[in-house]
């Protein structure tokens, strides 16, 4: 697959309502990865990297870090349009990402619209499991020059 | 107690230096490869002054220092009865590895739903740079299950 051109603007015209942007496959979530994301996050919460931890709090094993869900999504979009044009950038939590987990990101553009003299595309964004089962629900303002 | 009285309540501020190190470490966390992310010569090449941190990265600095667990930890609140409900980003300027960051952060509001089973509380969080530029301010919501 080739690298996708993120220096590459987008403009009013290229994008259409409905477009998806090219999904993000992880691979099966690990134990590795959460303890690096823990130290390059800063969010030592044993939750996420002890398993006799998460056991004595109820939960079936550890699981990932929220953030590290939005990193992901963070990855979509940059895959997609250079940072710099990123606005807003905004998900909800809706349910946990367990190890082992095979997740997909995926995008679409669900508006175009005029705000603060620029224009700006909506897009809206989710993380699944390979059931299909949602994870995060998000939301990204990406400014677009007009012409 | 968790309730409207902590609406209000400011963080210490403080100050951190985004360092190329953990740039690298959070791009490996987060499984981020592209040159531009984790090479400086190729990230010049692309048109950065260094090495640009990715759009969530800026939420682990302030993690580093004012800690929300340990705050409500000290209210008596069990950590593992914690989430993280939503997050979000409005971004003005691009943040890049040795920019330093000041981050100012306050509770904005708590919320309690179902009759108390949860209470919401939002933390609103200013992000300036070393020139006094705001580049984002972080808005996130953590949920505190009741007993």
């Amino acid at each position: 697959m080739t690298r996708p051109d993120t220096t590459m603007k987008l403009t009013y015209d290229s994008v259409n309502i409905g477009d998806t942007l090219p999904p993000l496959e992880l691979p099966p979530l690990s134990r590795a990865t959460l303890a690096l994301y823990a130290g390059a996050s800063g969010d030592h919460n044993p939750m996420h990297i002890d398993t006799d931890f998460a056991r004595a709090a109820g939960m079936p094993d550890v699981f990932a870090h929220g953030m590290l869900s939005m990193a992901w999504l963070g990855r979509l979009l940059t895959n997609w349009a250079p940072q710099r044009d990123l606005r807003e950038f905004s998900v909800r939590f809706s349910a946990i990402t367990y190890v082992g987990e095979r997740i997909v990101c995926n995008g679409r553009v669900a508006d175009k619209l005029e705000r603060d003299g620029e224009t700006l595309i909506r897009v809206v964004m989710t993380t699944a499991n390979e059931k299909g089962e949602v994870k995060l629900t998000g939301e990204a303002f990406i400014a677009v020059q007009r012409q | 107690m968790l309730d409207q009285k902590l609406i209000g309540h400011r963080f210490p501020t403080h100050s951190a230096v985004v360092e190329a190190g953990r740039l690298r470490l959070f791009a490996k966390a987060t499984g981020e490869t592209r040159p531009e992310y984790v090479d400086e010569h190729a990230a010049r090449a692309a048109g950065h002054p260094s090495l640009p941190a990715p759009p969530t990265f800026s939420a682990c600095l302030y993690l580093d220092h004012s800690d929300i667990f340990g705050w409500l930890g000290g209210l008596g609140v069990d950590v593992s009865r914690i989430l993280h409900g939503s997050q979000s980003f409005r971004y003005f300027a691009q943040v890049y590895a040795g920019d330093r960051l000041t981050f100012s952060s306050r509770i904005e509001d708590v919320l309690s739903k179902r009759g108390g089973a949860l209470v919401f509380i939002v933390r609103e969080t200013d992000v300036d740079n070393q020139a006094g530029v705001r580049v984002a301010e972080v808005r996130s919501t953590i949920i505190v299950k009741g007993k």
